[in-house]
């Protein structure tokens, strides 16, 4: 299990926010009260994530520094080569426009194979059939990540199981089977949030739509499909930062396709350029945020 | 809308194809686990159990295993107390700031791991010196992103729950820790412990994070696993382990499905 | 409106209290410059006091062997027994690695190419090395010894260890015919497609600067560490030629012995272990050679951290692993000639020593050792107008694309 799945498993409509109490006389007292309950609450968890934010700061600013080409320690020399290196360098492009290509990929691969099976087994299924399903998806989430990816490359060698399948063809390593090997590692991260996307669809729109005379497909289209978006949009959230965010697996099936996440990695490790890869890492940083950002627009915050 | 024979048929087909997808490859790592070629050549070239023995006594499988184990706990166990703290926080107060803590949660989670990695290793090599990096900091590390999981969990439960078993409670006359205790808490149980599987199977399998918050001499199940991947030695212990822990994960999986599916009893 | 005023002076002045918490982030500062570098002052240890039970140390694969790949393979286990230290070994997949890894300054030591020596030395994360603490050097070969990649005016930074050659390797089931050049994997129309692989590093354009020191002499390149501009570029092209026939690059040593028992490669550059796993394996068959064109190779050197935990424990290890039998345990297993000069005496091939031309000065001169280029040529005539690795390192990220 690679990252946070199936964030929550509850999938009823939810009920509406508390607020706080009123009462009147005693209303000044508890709005003080509350305000100290509030920060003791905040207080364990803002220590994590102030200490992450500080972390990715620091980052941040290391990007601005420079290394001794020679030994590779940094030096604190402010400067904007690196990101300006970053934004204009064919390579850095490339690589970045492939990684992005790759996800976008990844996720409407998963989309299209998690409609129909969340569709199926949230509509269709009976309850006990529905609960194995559920099961049977998630379970191959505690496989160990790694294993998967060293299957698929079992799986597509020239020894291999596909090429016994089909007679000797098999697209071999690279870019065709890394996004293979991708849409199979998050599958199950779109499936769940798009299955509890269609547990919250209200049944009587279904039967509104076939009594105003919609057949199937533009019920779909009409109805299904917007009100599940945001659950589809959560689900990309976990495919488009997974990919932009992956060296391993392309490591082990890419052949010699390098994303972004390998030219990073090599920046830090084969170069010693810290800086330079601090660089780069604002590159999926921004990626990232700017999705959440946009996704939080279509609501798919809460359904996550 | 007409669940017509023909759309019942298309979608069936489809969840069978799906699921197939998922499941060949893993069938492959099960059938490998008892390969008797050290190469994975297909068709399988024998039957044999003997990598079965083999990791049986595998040293470097079993402490990896341990240490992992305990760094899952350890993240689970902070991720369980943050994660309730803020969704406490964000579902029964209001104050300013309050949206972006879903945000800020959800951070780590969302950041490529690379990133998450060099920062934390840059921040614990501040923080600890060289030479502390060990379980402490991977459990750390683990920590950042199994919080949100327990939070999400939480915040939906308390969202479905309603203020309305607390507010009574107070009007019964029960101090705030009372009601905490013996209302919210009950009621929670269900989400905490989907969000504890959750987090704890997130830590149990990252590999990236944990490359740059180890030591030397500390190594996780995925950091052995990745040593020993390719090495024509090792590989068939490793499909092994990963053939047990498929298998294994059916538990935890069908008690999480059954305890938030359980909690719909208490609803009224 | 006001929301977001608010919310964003608060992320701004959260930014600005964080930065303050970037300023106190330590570093080392160096020179930028590559010709008169100071090398940094490290205390030398005087005397090796009792093992501090456990060592930590980053290895090329096969250096180290504790029985895990072969049972009747193993100089760690005895190691432990005699000294106590419990070695925890870290294998290094390129120099790049092993520089990276060594600075983050949790290990003890590092068996060091001639491309991460000076870098390392340089750098501040090697101390200098005692030899009289060491008795087995006084019986290693003596062109290895003060050599221009592992010491400074005149002092040590490490115990020579062995050296060796990048080979060419081919299935010899799939291609029946001996090869001789390098132009099997370099030529444009290759005849094995899609079935090369190459060294997954930067150092590897040295191997494309020797390829073309014999075949485009015109180039007027005398060292394949010593490239002006214009003969990198050449280089660099016949890499990205080069690629379209390459189906994985490898560092991982075993990702290539899986890439050729598994028919993913058929011919590729090569270290001598490597071939002798397939070979124990039997999946398959190979062979190795030093092709017309000449090799690079590399001459490792033992080296201990400048913030070694456990000083005592290393320099047993260093001892130890230049010791007689346990040098020719490593060489045997490894496929390179030993440093040590007695070790030939115990190896198991009796003509082990004369097959590697162990003890021969001028063959070992032959090898084009790894090295770090440097604006400096490394050359040694004098001109400054070479690459240096940094550029080196970006090329090779173009080429990979």
């Amino acid at each position: 299990m690679a990252r946070g799945e199936g964030l929550s498993i509850d999938t009823r409509p939810a009920s509406a926010d508390s607020t706080p109490a009123r009462r009147g006389a005693v209303s000044a007292f508890f709005a003080r009260k509350r305000k100290t309950q509030v920060a003791l609450l905040l207080l364990p968890p803002a220590w994590i994530v102030v200490g992450y934010l500080a972390a990715l700061v620091v980052l941040l600013v290391s990007a601005f520094w420079t290394t001794d080409t020679f030994t590779g320690n940094v030096i604190h020399v402010y400067s904007w080569e690196n990101l300006r290196s970053v934004y204009t360098d064919h390579l850095f492009r490339t690589v970045t426009l492939r990684t992005i290509g790759v996800a976008l990929l990844v996720t409407l691969i998963d989309a299209l194979v998690a409609f129909p099976m969340a569709f199926y087994m949230s509509v269709i299924a009976r309850p006990a059939t529905r609960r194995m399903l559920v099961i049977a998806v998630l379970t191959p989430l505690w496989a160990s990540y790694l294993v998967k990816a060293y299957a698929w490359r079992s799986l597509l060698s020239p020894t291999g199981a596909l090429t016994y399948v089909t007679g000797g063809h098999t697209p071999g390593y690279g870019l065709t089977a890394t996004v293979i090997t991708l849409a199979y590692l998050w599958l199950p991260y779109m499936v769940i949030p798009v299955y509890a996307g269609f547990e919250r669809l209200p049944r009587a729109l279904l039967e509104a739509s076939a009594d105003l005379g919609a057949g199937a497909g533009r019920t779909i289209r009409s109805v299904i499909v917007p009100m599940v978006f945001p659950a589809i949009a959560a689900g990309s959230i976990f495919t488009f930062s997974l990919t932009l965010g992956d060296y391993i697996a392309v490591g082990i099936v890419g052949g010699k396709t390098q994303l972004l996440a390998n030219v990073i990695y090599g920046q830090l490790v084969t170069a010693n350029d810290q800086p330079l890869a601090a660089a780069l890492s604002t590159v999926p940083l921004l990626a990232i945020v700017l999705y959440l950002l946009a996704m939080r627009r279509t609501g798919a915050l809460e359904n996550v | 809308m007409v669940l017509s024979p023909r759309l019942r048929w298309t979608l069936r087909i489809l969840t069978i194809l799906g699921l197939a997808f998922l499941y060949i490859p893993l069938l492959l790592v099960i059938v490998n686990a008892f390969n008797s070629s050290r190469t994975f050549a297909f068709p399988p070239s024998g039957f044999t159990l003997r990598w079965w023995s083999d990791t049986w006594h595998s040293s470097g499988a079993r402490t990896a295993l341990w240490t992992s184990v305990k760094a899952g706990l350890g993240a689970t166990a902070i991720a369980l107390v943050l994660g309730t703290c803020a969704a406490f926080a964000v579902q029964r107060y209001k104050f300013f700031g309050r949206s972006t803590v879903s945000f800020l949660v959800i951070l780590p989670i969302a950041l490529p791991g690379i990133v998450t990695g060099i920062a934390l290793n840059a921040a614990f090599r501040n923080e600890f010196g060289d030479n502390g990096f060990g379980l402490r900091t991977i459990i750390i590390g683990h920590a950042t992103f199994c919080v949100v999981i327990v939070f999400n969990n939480v915040q939906a439960r308390l969202r479905r729950m309603g203020g309305a078993l607390e507010e009574a409670s107070r009007d019964l006359g029960a101090t705030g820790l009372q009601t905490f205790r013996y209302v919210t808490l009950p009621n929670l149980r269900g989400a905490l412990l989907a969000g504890a599987l959750l987090a704890f199977g997130l830590s149990f399998d990252e590999i990236v994070v944990t490359t740059f918050t180890s030591g030397p001499g500390t190594q996780t199940l995925p950091l052995w696993i990745f040593g020993n991947l390719f090495r024509p030695n090792q590989a068939p212990v490793v499909n092994v382990v990963a053939a047990v822990l498929i298998v294994v994960a059916v538990v935890p999986v069908w008690v999480a499905q059954k305890v938030s599916d359980g909690a719909e009893q208490s609803r009224f | 409106m006001t929301t977001m005023l608010r919310r964003t002076s608060t992320v701004v002045s959260l930014l600005a209290a964080l930065s303050l918490v970037a300023a106190c982030a330590s570093s080392k500062s160096g020179n930028t410059s590559t010709s008169k570098r100071s090398v940094p002052k490290i205390a030398m240890a005087t005397a090796v006091g009792p093992g501090e039970g456990a060592l930590n140390i980053i290895v090329w694969a096969g250096y180290a062997e504790d029985g895990s790949n072969d049972k009747t393979v193993d100089w760690v286990h005895p190691f432990e027994q005699q000294t106590g230290c419990k070695v925890n070994a870290k294998i290094g997949n390129t120099s790049d690695e092993m520089v990276q890894l060594m600075k983050t300054g949790q290990y003890d030591g590092v068996s060091a190419s001639g491309d991460a020596t000076l870098r390392l030395v340089y750098g501040g994360d090697v101390a200098p090395v005692n030899t009289n603490l060491v008795p087995n050097y006084a019986t290693v070969s003596p062109f290895l010894k003060n050599g221009n990649w592992n010491s400074v005016n005149g002092q040590m930074y490490g115990i020579p260890h062995g050296w060796g050659a990048n080979l060419l390797m081919w299935d010899s089931k799939k291609i029946p015919t001996d090869l001789d050049s390098w132009g099997a994997v370099f030529d444009k129309s290759s005849a094995y497609k899609g079935k090369v692989t190459a060294y997954d590093s930067p150092i590897y354009i040295a191997d494309a600067a020797l390829y073309l020191m014999a075949t485009q002499p015109s180039l007027g390149i005398t060292d394949p560490y010593s490239l002006t501009p214009s003969q990198l570029d050449a280089a660099v092209a016949l890499l990205k030629q080069q690629k379209s026939n390459v189906g994985e690059y490898w560092s991982d040593y075993t990702k290539e012995v899986q890439a050729f028992e598994s028919g993913t490669s058929d011919v590729g550059t090569t270290w001598q272990v490597i071939a002798n796993l397939i070979t124990a394996d039997k999946k398959t068959t190979v062979k190795t050679a030093v092709p017309k064109e000449g090799v690079t190779g590399w001459s490792d050197t033992w080296m201990i951290s400048a913030h070694a935990q456990h000083p005592n424990c290393m320099y047993k290890w260093m001892n130890y692993i230049i010791s007689p039998t346990v040098n020719a345990q490593v060489a045997e297993w490894f496929g390179e000639a030993p440093a040590q000069t007695l070790a030939c005496q115990h190896t198991v091939d009796k003509s082990f020593c004369d097959t590697y031309h162990a003890l021969d000065s001028s063959y070992a001169g032959k090898i084009h050792y790894w090295t770090t280029p440097q604006t400096q040529c490394v050359n040694g005539n004098g001109k400054s107008d070479c690459t240096d690795y940094a550029t080196w390192v970006s090329k090779w990220q173009e080429v990979k694309g």
